[in-house]
């Protein structure tokens, strides 16, 4: 394997008397699509600002593009393509005019730019909006516009920090069909995300964060594997009977949540789990089996749900 | 990478890029910016030279302003309000929207520019933007025959460095300030007003009581103004006097202008 393109090892972020950040190692290889999942506060953003080069460390090390980004933030940024939680575009400028400005930060000449704004234009879908101001444009164009953006400049590395938080659904699957080309075409992504459908889709290896830590790290299907049964057997009660029968059905299962308004039961066959608690004479009032996913492997991890 | 990015090329250059943003931005504005910076002299040259000035020159000639016709003795000073609020404009409103309303000095900072190349940019453009609103008054002075052409011109200058002075002053605490609720409303009312009052303005310093001269002494608006009735009109006073204001600025901004490439590094990398 060649070397990573990003090394991190025991990194740590202290704000006064907070610890955002606590110790954590991780490498992301070239190519590779590497996501940070967590609920909001774990520390990803935190992160995601020191691997951007524009924030301190409090220790540990960090080598992008095998370089300290304390020390070298300019030469490190002008490898990075870097999409912030909130959009930050110059709402006064049109859609093109943006991307233009932005390429001149990075020194890139009038004559390049020109060419690259025609292609970002396209991948971004915002050929007809080129001469909009932004502020005109809906949520979703702006993330897009703001992805553009981080692409200006061919980056090798594209950090992307919750790229689709405050998007309805549509505009969420635009974007992660443009992410997904983006990742087609070999471009090294790194996410932070506190959906885990986003992360299943996107990320080939992610680490799961909750309060500055690194809970586990693996692929989606590998964490699945790893921390949660093949099957999720949702029962809803009635909020007062869920804690009633709980004692009840946890005997019926390998492991059991019991959350404020459901019971999740986790189990390798969940129609035969539903029959058995039937042939037991409860009732649930609402039913529903599903696949393992991401946030089953969070609760497993931290007892708690990623999005309270 | 392939897009051929030269960072000792944005390391020379980086301020001028976002100086060139900025000038972008604000000429978006142009039509307003034009309607201030033609409309505000016309009411100024109308009212003080037809209304006040010939009140003044009425009853006391020109003995109290040394033997130039009032409109001309304020001149200076005009032209000297008019680069600080010019300057102190496009310095406040920008930092503040960059670090916080918009965040758009935190997309700069993701490129290879730096903290103090953003800082050098905003106050770039703001100077660039004094020098234009300076230069319609100073043509509006020539056609209101308020001054002759010759070293007048040099008012232009000297008005632009009086608001470098000020402006680096507020690019400072405006990169400083996290509440800016009442700011602006503060420094228009307890800092502008009255240093456009009190600074030699309409009537000589040492015409006020001593106990008001203070004001102002420490302020940038009355040394640009000594310095610009000395360029434009010959100056009567000691040599050193005009030193003194000369350096006042020249430190002010040396100093200002230094805290506030700190302080942009610092808050962007917080």
């Amino acid at each position: 394997m060649s070397k990573p393109l990003i090394s991190v090892r025991g990194l740590t972020k202290v704000f006064g008397d907070f610890t955002a950040v606590n110790g954590i190692d991780f490498d992301v290889a070239k190519g590779e699509s590497f996501g940070l999942l967590g609920p909001n506060g774990a520390g990803k953003s935190t992160t995601m600002r020191i691997l951007a080069a524009t924030s301190t460390r409090t220790s540990g090390t960090v080598e992008i593009l095998d370089k300290d980004p304390e020390k070298f933030g300019p030469l490190v940024r002008a490898h990075l393509g870097v999409v912030p939680q909130q959009d930050n575009l110059d709402g006064e400028l049109t859609v093109s005019e943006n991307l233009f400005i932005y390429g001149r930060y990075f020194g890139l000449s009038k004559k390049f730019i020109k060419g690259k704004i025609e292609e970002l234009l396209e991948f971004a879908q915002l050929e007809e909006k080129r001469d909009v101001k932004v502020e005109a444009l809906s949520g979703g164009m702006k993330r897009r516009l703001t992805i553009a953006r981080g692409l200006v400049s061919e980056p090798d590395i594209l950090l992307l920090d919750e790229p689709t938080t405050g998007l309805d659904p549509q505009a969420r699957h635009i974007l992660w069909d443009r992410l997904f080309r983006l990742k087609e075409q070999g471009v090294t992504l790194v996410l932070t995300t506190h959906f885990m459908d986003e992360a299943e889709q996107l990320c080939d290896r992610l680490v799961v964060m909750d309060k500055g830590s690194i809970m586990a790290e693996g692929s989606p299907s590998g964490l699945i594997k790893e921390y949660s049964s093949k099957e999720v057997l949702e029962v809803r009660f009635g909020s007062d009977r869920n804690k009633e029968v709980a004692p009840q059905l946890a005997q019926m299962c390998e492991r059991m949540e019991t959350l404020p308004d459901r019971v999740l039961m986790y189990t390798e066959d969940g129609e035969k789990l539903l029959e058995q608690i039937a042939a037991a004479k409860l009732h649930p009032t609402t039913s529903l089996v599903r696949r393992s996913s991401l946030e089953d492997v969070f609760l497993r991890l931290t007892g708690r749900t990623l999005i309270e | 990478m392939n897009a051929g990015i030269d960072v000792k090329q944005i390391q020379r250059f980086g301020a001028f890029y976002i100086a060139g943003a900025r000038i972008r931005s604000i000429s978006k504005w142009k039509a307003i910016i034009a309607a201030v910076d033609i409309g505000n002299p016309l009411f100024y040259l109308i009212s003080v030279g037809i209304g006040i000035g010939v009140l003044v020159q009425n009853h006391s000639g020109t003995s109290g302003t040394g033997g130039i016709k009032y409109i001309a003795f304020i001149a200076p000073a005009l032209l000297a309000n008019t680069a600080i609020t010019g300057v102190m404009d496009e310095c406040i409103f920008p930092t503040i929207e960059g670090f916080k309303w918009r965040k758009l000095f935190f997309a700069q900072n993701a490129t290879p520019i730096t903290g103090y190349q953003i800082a050098t940019g905003v106050y770039i453009a703001a100077i660039a933007r004094a020098i234009f609103s300076v230069s319609v008054y100073y043509i509006l002075l020539l056609i209101f025959n308020v001054i002759d052409f010759g070293t007048s011109i040099l008012l232009i200058p000297v008005a632009v460095f009086g608001g470098a002075a000020f402006g680096s002053v507020m690019l400072f605490f405006a990169a400083k300030i996290e509440k800016e609720d009442y700011f602006f409303n503060i420094i228009q009312r307890l800092v502008i007003m009255p240093m456009f009052l009190f600074s030699g303005t309409f009537f000589p310093l040492n015409s006020m009581p001593i106990f008001l001269q203070p004001i102002g002494w420490v302020s940038p608006l009355w040394h640009a103004t000594e310095l610009g009735r000395a360029v434009a009109f010959g100056y009567k006073g000691p040599s050193f006097l005009l030193i003194v204001h000369f350096l006042y600025l020249a430190i002010m901004i040396a100093v200002a202008f230094g805290l506030s490439l700190r302080q942009f590094e610092r808050r962007l990398s917080k």
